[in-house]
């Protein structure tokens, strides 16, 4: 059990790697064996990242918890050096929860190629396990860059018609950030010694050798020129503002969530975009202080444009998945929104809303995933009324549609509330803009789920549609229990937010909990 | 310095005294032995000779024939570089030469003599012996590049490789004249020293700096002299090309960085401005070269023009005076990692050379992942690796070419070089696609060869081993630039 306790990090990213290696040596011709065999792997995988969540020291969530840390490339200054604070923490149980949940639903619908199917949704889910526990940055950017190939892989073999320009174009555009990023990680190993020479608490703590330590870089922080800061900003804003996606590079998100498979949809829009937004907040953030300052306007105008912009495509489109995939652009940009007002709410807000995004918007697409299968077909018009013929289906789709567009008592309401007050205590417009996008998002989802679920059942093809199976269920019980979750009592969510969020704020605006010494007395989850 | 002949400079060319002796017994070895696979094995055996008198030499430091030649661990490093890569071409060989009725003995020892040539080339101090190795190279790969003789393509290929190739050595050696009558020396460490004594742009310099870079750039396959590469790399035969590839593109770095750094460094300035706008358009063209080519050898040909682009990067890194460490030792790292995963992808495409299909196409590879799914996994990896993806090899050699640049302040060139290197995934991933997403016509099976597996094997291991764990590699590139 100690052993346990001290490598759990470890053992939760590599586990479904190791199933894989597993997989590897079965009969591909035994699907049966294959599919209970990952199933089996990715739902121990959640039982085993559960400990996380009872295990993690809530007094002292701003700090690195879980920690692990061995020697890799020692003429790098590369570690393997892995830990978790209480943002981390919820991305990963995330991750873990919606790894299932994708394999899960994918039973039925993969029947080609099943073996290598499933060893690349194993090797993915090691891969963004790993992004998210990385404390090193070049351990961080190693698995940044491995996660591409098993996406590329399932896009390009199990997706729609056009899946070889999709796979390639989200190749294309996530590579080319993360070269930039790289480039900003090593500006930044290179100018470590020459800062901490200056300083010594720095070396006395990391040593004066160039080093990958992200624990270093927030240390060194405040040191950064501002100029330095601006440019290394600007590389990694194009490296995580891909993966966001952000206006005007989000072109690639909706070509991919069309072609990928239904499972492929749920872990790019449940985890994979997250990375992205993680990554502003765990190094753009707090390395670059200044840097996240002088670029507040630019990141609100992107993310006030894909709020609306994202919502008003939506609104168009003929295709569920693709209205789907255009909601993510504008939910995102709510993320982004909340993450550069900078202060509590707003932080607070948008890392639960990325919480909120992986539940609702998973959910959604293994809903449009669910139909396609009966119907091949996603497009709107060939469907209505198909709540006489489907209502547990309907049901479900109507929680998760409320849920998308921030209905109280549901989660999304929680995570849109707090981002509009953070928004509002910094500029009335940019919550003005916000509610705009609540708004149009209302429009489009609602407007979908009466064209789909409402009128009369007047195809002769959707007469017959069979509601859930058990299996279907089952993947989509759980995320509506978590959205109650989380609407209904949310606080054991702020709870591990709180200190990391206000520690991110304090570097930002140092000495903003004392000049707004009452605000900061409301802090989200004290007040809830 | 030893001022005469004797016995110990005798001891320091031994490694290669053992392969011009092998070359030799070869040739007679070819009128008595039926069957030519025992000659493949001769050679072998004689790499490995010559390979035992090496690791004999390492850590020594010496100079030979009263400065000609240098033993130190930058050549030491590049001639086991030019061993494994000679051993590896030759084992894919093996198969492929029946394959194509052109197994004969002259083969193997052609390649010996090649490199031999290259090994002498890492060690040289002086322009004539630089010289001279450099023409064994050259004239012995000629005629390998033309070794299919009923094959009208590899005939065409020799032919313009030999006549570029013997124009571009006279420009060199207009660029080598000019320097010995600046130094009236053909030492390098003479002609560093009267270059020093020079004004700062004098016109004579310069214009041997050209020459001397226009050769050098037709060597490596830089642009604008890189035309040669795809005819040649394409009409040669397919082991013969992945030769070429490692071998003789390492030595020519090998010389190229010689040259660079011991005997006009004084120029740096002038030269780095060159190699500077060279290596932009050397990534970039090789790049959208390689994008559109449907022959899967003039596709990496393309490729192998982009790395020789980056490469050139390691040189760059530095201030107005001096290398940058990370980035030469980025060259070395770069020029060992290539070598491995280059085979590996040659491999896989010898392979594809079955009794009547040339196999080299893009679309031969349709739907190997069903055919042979070791070979295609493994030609992932191996592509990945020429990409830069980490986990892979290909990133950490990427990785040092990189830090050098950021690192002595490069930056405008590290954003041109890393947006290259993303952009060149989409022609590598081509290959990707049709090995993995697309279907296959033909039914033919692939069966990898004993020799095939082999090559495949070292380069999987030496792929992933240097992916993962770097260090022990990291110190012998660092050891060769002197850093420890």
């Amino acid at each position: 059990m100690d052993f346990f306790r001290q490598h759990i990090l470890s053992i939760v990213a590599f586990w479904p790697l190791a199933g894989m290696f597993v997989l590897l040596f079965m009969n591909k011709e035994n699907k049966t064996l294959i599919r209970w065999w990952t199933n089996l792997v990715v739902f121990t995988g959640f039982l085993i990242s559960l400990p996380l969540w009872f295990w993690f020291d809530r007094e002292s969530s701003d700090k690195m918890q879980f920690v692990e840390r061995f020697t890799w490339i020692q003429s790098l200054g590369a570690d393997f050096h892995v830990g978790i604070d209480g943002i981390t923490l919820l991305l990963i149980m995330l991750t873990t929860f919606l790894g299932p949940l994708a394999v899960l639903s994918s039973w039925s619908a993969i029947e080609n190629r099943v073996k290598e199917y499933y060893a690349f949704m194993l090797m993915l889910q090691t891969g963004m396990l790993g992004v998210f526990i990385s404390l090193d940055f070049f351990m961080f950017y190693v698995f940044w860059e491995v996660m591409l190939v098993p996406m590329y892989f399932l896009i390009g073999v199990w997706g729609g018609p056009r899946r070889l320009y999709a796979a390639i174009k989200f190749f294309l555009y996530t590579l080319v950030g993360s070269v930039l990023l790289l480039l900003g990680i090593l500006a930044l190993y290179f100018i470590y010694p020459g800062i901490a020479a200056q300083h010594p608490e720095l070396v006395a703590q990391f040593g004066s050798a160039p080093t990958f330590n992200v624990l270093a870089f927030h240390a060194m922080a405040q040191y950064l020129p501002y100029n330095f800061q601006w440019w290394v900003f600007l590389a990694f804003f194009v490296g995580f503002a891909i993966k966001v996606p952000m206006f005007p590079f989000h072109t690639w998100l909706p070509d991919a969530h069309v072609e990928a498979p239904t499972a492929g949809s749920v872990i790019l829009a449940g985890v994979l975009l997250k990375m992205g937004t993680y990554g502003f907040l765990r190094f753009s953030i707090p390395i670059l202080p200044e840097g996240t300052k002088h670029f507040v306007p630019m990141m609100v105008a992107l993310a006030i444009i894909a709020i609306v912009y994202g919502a008003l495509v939506a609104m168009m489109q003929p295709d569920m998945k693709k209205l789907v995939a255009y909601s993510s652009v504008s939910h995102m940009g709510f993320v982004m929104l909340g993450m550069f007002a900078l202060n509590p709410n707003g932080l607070n807000g948008s890392i639960l809303q990325q919480i909120n995004h992986g539940i609702s918007t998973g959910a959604l697409f293994l809903i449009v995933g669910i139909i396609y299968e009966r119907r091949h077909t996603r497009e709107i018009a060939q469907f209505g009324g198909l709540s006489t013929v489907m209502p547990v289906y309907a049901t479900i789709f109507l929680i998760m549609t409320m849920s998308s567009i921030g209905l109280p008592l549901l989660n999304g309401f929680i995570g849109e509330f707090t981002i509009m007050m953070g928004a509002l205590q910094v500029n009335l417009w940019w919550a003005v803009f916000g509610g705009a996008g609540i708004v149009l998002g209302a429009a489009y989802m609602l407007w979908l789920y009466q064209r789909t679920m409402f009128g009369k059942n007047e195809n002769p093809a959707n007469q017959n549609l069979l509601d859930l199976n058990a299996r279907e269920l089952a993947t989509l019980i759980p995320l509506v229990i978590v959205a109650f979750w989380i609407g209904l009592y949310p606080a054991p969510f702020f709870k591990v937010l709180d200190k990391p969020v206000n520690k991110l704020v304090e570097t930002v605006h140092p000495g903003y909990f004392k000049a707004n010494a009452p605000q900061a007395a409301r802090v989200v989850g004290e007040t809830r | 310095m030893g001022q005469f002949f004797n016995l110990q400079d005798l001891g320091a060319i031994a490694p290669e005294l053992e392969l011009m002796l092998f070359g030799m017994i070869l040739l007679i070895a070819d009128l008595l032995v039926e069957n030519k696979k025992w000659l493949g094995f001769i050679s072998l055996g004689g790499i490995a000779w010559s390979g035992y008198f090496l690791l004999r030499l390492h850590g020594i430091h010496v100079t030979a024939y009263s400065g000609l030649l240098v033993i130190d661990e930058f050549s030491w490093f590049f001639k086991l570089l030019f061993l494994v890569g000679a051993a590896l071409a030759i084992i894919i060989s093996l198969k492929y030469l029946d394959i194509e009725r052109e197994h004969h003995g002259e083969y193997y020892a052609l390649i010996l003599f090649a490199t031999m040539g290259m090994m002498f080339m890492a060690g040289a101090m002086d322009l004539i012996t630089l010289y001279i190795s450099l023409e064994t190279m050259a004239i012995a790969t000629y005629i390998l590049v033309g070794f299919l003789r009923g094959n009208q393509r590899s005939n065409e290929a020799s032919l313009k490789y030999f006549l570029l190739g013997a124009f571009s050595s006279g420009v060199l050696l207009y660029g080598m004249s000019l320097l010995y009558g600046i130094a009236g020396s053909t030492r390098f460490t003479d002609i560093a020293e009267a270059l020093e004594q020079r004004p700062g742009s004098d016109p004579i310099s310069m214009i041997a700096l050209v020459a001397l870079c226009a050769g050098l750039f037709f060597k490596i396959a830089a642009v604008p002299f890189h035309q040669w590469t795809p005819d040649a790399y394409e009409g040669a035969p397919t082991s013969i090309t992945a030769y070429m590839s490692v071998a003789v593109k390492a030595a020519s770095f090998a010389m190229m960085v010689r040259i660079f750094w011991f005997a006009i460094l004084p120029l740096r300035p002038h030269w780095v401005l060159i190699l500077t706008v060279v290596s932009i358009l050397t990534m970039s063209v090789g790049n959208i070269a390689a994008m559109t080519q449907t022959n899967i050898k003039r596709l990496l040909a393309y490729s192998s023009i982009s790395h020789a682009g980056y490469i050139m990067l390691g040189l760059i890194a530095g201030n107005s005076t001096e290398l940058n460490p990370t980035g030469v030792t980025g060259i070395v790292m770069y020029l060992f990692v290539y070598t491995f995963t280059n085979i590996g992808v040659w491999a896989v495409v010898v392979a594809l050379r079955r009794k009547d299909i040339i196999g080299e196409q893009v679309d031969d590879l349709n739907g190997l992942i069903y055919k042979h799914p070791t070979a295609a996994v493994l030609m992932l990896i191996f592509l990945l690796s020429l990409a830069g993806m980490p986990p892979t090899s290909g990133f950490i050699a990427k990785y040092y070419l990189f830090a050098g640049l950021i690192e002595s302040d490069h930056s405008k060139l590290a954003v041109i070089a890393v947006l290259n290197a993303a952009v060149s995934i989409y022609f590598y991933l081509r290959i990707v696609v049709a090995m993995f997403m697309k279907e296959s016509n033909e039914k033919t099976g692939l069966a990898l060869s004993p020799g095939i597996v082999v090559a495949l094997a070292v380069a999987l291991i030496f792929t992933l081993w240097i992916g993962f764990y770097p260090d022990p590699f990291i110190h012998l590139a660092r050891e060769a630039v002197f850093l420890s």
